[in-house]
């Protein structure tokens, strides 16, 4: 089989497993490089700017791309000011972009995140928006200038699994940039329905930050992810209802 | 009528005697006070009388505990005498809440007293105007040193303090201090006397971005008796403190019942309808919840918490982590290490270090003494090393000021 690469941002990726922020721990990150073989690990630039006793940053080796995002945003205006600190604190064009404000279920605000997305895309930004699984909005952030969407399988952390998964695959069937499934992913098995519908990539860290056996997690979304993306790329077979043999009517034609 | 949770420890004879005079209306609204439009409340106090905390089982408990979003009625169960008997389930669920929402991380903050000065007559607190302590005020100079001490241990939050005197400690000092704080300090929060949303939102733009205010007890009548003279007596304004600060563009707010003062449940109970209830009116705002025991002063060495043991403290800490599991939870140095670190692995999420009450007790000169005595005098170097040997993961800040 070729090498199976994507791209964002001028980039080359092997990988389709990110870790995403949250619940951060050395640990966790050594997990994720070493066993889930991530290339991108996302950070909170609220969390790398807390100036910690144990630097963050330090865990994180250098072949891997760090992702900031912009985590306590509640509008466009704070996510386009957070973006510009993480630029310069972590000198990456990547940006995660998430705007949210409700602190208790953490959902998106696409009509911010467009309005952000358009104006860091201008400033040279790779823009990654966080988003609810809305067609509209996606077209819209595309139009943005966005390098990806990033739609929600189901809120943060609640490791609900793909909740949405109806409407992120209208977004894989009709947007012609990649789709990374983020958040809401609790078990190898969701991950790997994403990539069998056709994500690009999944994002995800409350799963493995959480699990009894953090390398040995790692080490299991790393192979359902793998298996997902063969899966798609292999093509699946159609769905049916009843049995079906391979020829029932037309098996005695011979010529 | 008899009241049952009566806290003789609290009262010595100059209160007693002060509570005979004659009392103004602590519903009544002073002029300078400004009055907003809202029904919690009567929402909140409603909920806390009508409350029949017998008719809780343990039925009730593990209904609730089975659940993946708790009710209010759950919460209510949670807090009832019968759940109790289940203290090991409920740690065992408010464990994986912690976890799931905060994984094994710790906030680590401190307090600055910034000044001791105060106008309330609280009968529980060190600070009141009749208790004979030594007063102080820290000078800008004084301030700078203070934060510098502070700042090199590696601390970057910090929770400005004040006794409750406008007079002593005007807003613009108070605003000075936030600025200074913020040079110094990566998060910035006031625990100050409760003050109006066009105040609040004047310390936001020197740099605070959290507001915390106790409210002691939700029982108003009892509040009334607590709480003899001074602004602090009016209980609806207290009330309304954490909606004007966040009318006001706080980022987010801080509630408590100080446990011990009136009956235990019923103010757990409030003081998580509260947060509730403001957060699903501003689902923005950073929910924090305190979770404080009375402690022994100057000049009252017999202050105790009455009914509320280790046991009871457990409960209640878990209980507005499996009700409230986004929201920070904060155990104070009122509470020894043993007790503190426990809760941090099983519901809690944000500790204290470095502490002192008194003021100018971060520099060589104690200028002014202490709201109450500590229970845990760890530095944060300690407390950071011992979360760290529980498998905890100590976090300095996590928050950028936009």
């Amino acid at each position: 089989m070729q090498e199976d690469f994507w791209e964002l941002g001028g980039r080359k990726f092997s990988s389709r497993f990110i870790l995403g922020s949250g619940k951060y721990s050395l640990k966790l990150i050594k997990a994720a490089v070493e066993e889930a073989g991530a290339e991108m690990v996302t950070l909170a630039l609220r969390r790398a700017n807390g100036g910690q006793l144990d630097n963050i940053l330090d865990y994180i080796p250098e072949n891997v791309v760090l992702l900031p995002n912009t985590s306590g945003a509640r509008n466009a205006e704070e996510a386009v000011r957070i973006a510009r600190m993480a630029r310069e604190l972590c000198r990456t064009d990547f940006i995660k972009i998430e705007v949210i404000k409700d602190s208790r279920y953490l959902l998106p605000d696409n009509y911010e995140t467009i309005k952000a997305t358009k104006i860091l895309a201008q400033e040279g930004f790779v823009v990654m928006p966080y988003m609810y699984p809305d067609l509209q909005a996606a077209r819209e952030m595309c139009a943005a200038g966005a390098a990806c969407i990033m739609p929600l399988g189901a809120p943060i952390g609640s490791n609900k699994g793909l909740a949405t998964k109806e409407f992120i695959q209208l977004l894989i069937d009709e947007i012609d940039l990649p789709v990374i499934v983020d958040a809401g992913i609790g078990r190898p098995s969701q991950a790997c329905e994403a990539m069998e519908m056709g994500a690009a990539a999944v994002m995800l860290n409350t799963a493995i930050a959480t699990a009894g056996d953090i390398p040995l997690m790692a080490a299991a979304f790393k192979a359902a992810v793998i298996a997902g993306r063969q899966a798609y790329l292999a093509g699946l077979g159609a769905v049916c209802d009843t049995a079906r043999a391979s020829s029932p009517l037309t098996g005695f034609l011979h010529d | 009528m008899e009241d049952k949770f009566f806290n003789a420890s609290i009262y010595d004879a100059q209160a007693k005697e002060y509570a005979q005079n004659c009392r103004t209306d602590h519903m009544q609204y002073l002029p300078d006070m400004e009055i907003i439009d809202s029904d919690l409340l009567e929402r909140v106090t409603a909920a806390r009388n009508n409350c029949q905390w017998q008719q809780y089982t343990i039925m009730e408990v593990k209904r609730a505990l089975a659940k993946g979003k708790r009710s209010i009625e759950d919460f209510k169960a949670l807090l009832s005498p019968a759940a109790l008997e289940c203290l090991e389930e409920i740690a065992a669920a408010a464990q994986r809440e912690r976890k799931r929402y905060f994984g094994n991380s710790v906030n680590i903050f401190t307090p600055l007293y910034l000044a001791n000065y105060c106008e309330n007559y609280c009968v529980y607190c060190g600070f009141n105007c009749h208790n004979k302590i030594q007063r102080a005020k820290l000078t800008n100079e004084q301030m700078e040193q203070e934060m510098q001490t502070i700042a090199s241990t590696g601390m970057q939050e910090i929770l400005l303090l004040t006794g409750e005197s406008r007079k002593m400690s005007d807003i613009e000092y108070i605003g000075a201090a936030c600025r200074m704080a913020a040079k110094y300090f990566k998060v910035v929060g006031l625990e100050i006397y409760p003050v109006n949303s066009d105040e609040y939102r004047y310390l936001h733009r020197c740099g605070a971005d959290y507001v915390t205010v106790f409210q002691e007890t939700y029982n108003s009548v009892k509040y009334e008796q607590l709480h003899l003279a001074g602004h602090k007596r009016i209980f609806p304004y207290r009330f309304y403190a954490q909606e004007r600060a966040l009318r006001g563009g706080m980022r987010g707010v801080g509630f408590a019942a100080l446990l011990g003062l009136d009956d235990f449940r019923s103010d757990a109970l409030a003081t998580g309808l509260h947060a509730y209830l403001l957060q699903r009116k501003y689902p923005h705002a950073e929910i924090s919840i305190s979770c404080p025991r009375l402690r022994p002063i100057i000049n009252n060495d017999k202050i105790e918490p009455l009914d509320v043991h280790e046991r009871q403290l457990l409960q209640i800490v878990c209980a507005y982590r499996l009700f409230l599991p986004f929201a920070a939870i904060v155990v104070s140095s009122r509470e020894c290490a043993r007790v503190r670190d426990n809760l941090m692995l099983l519901a809690a999420n944000k500790i204290s270090a470095g502490v002192s009450t008194g003021i100018g007790s971060h520099g060589k000169e104690h200028l002014g003494d202490e709201q109450f005595e500590i229970a845990d005098t760890r530095s944060l170097q300690e407390i950071h090393a011992d979360l760290q040997e529980r498998g905890l993961q100590p976090v300095m800040a996590e928050y950028v000021y936009v």
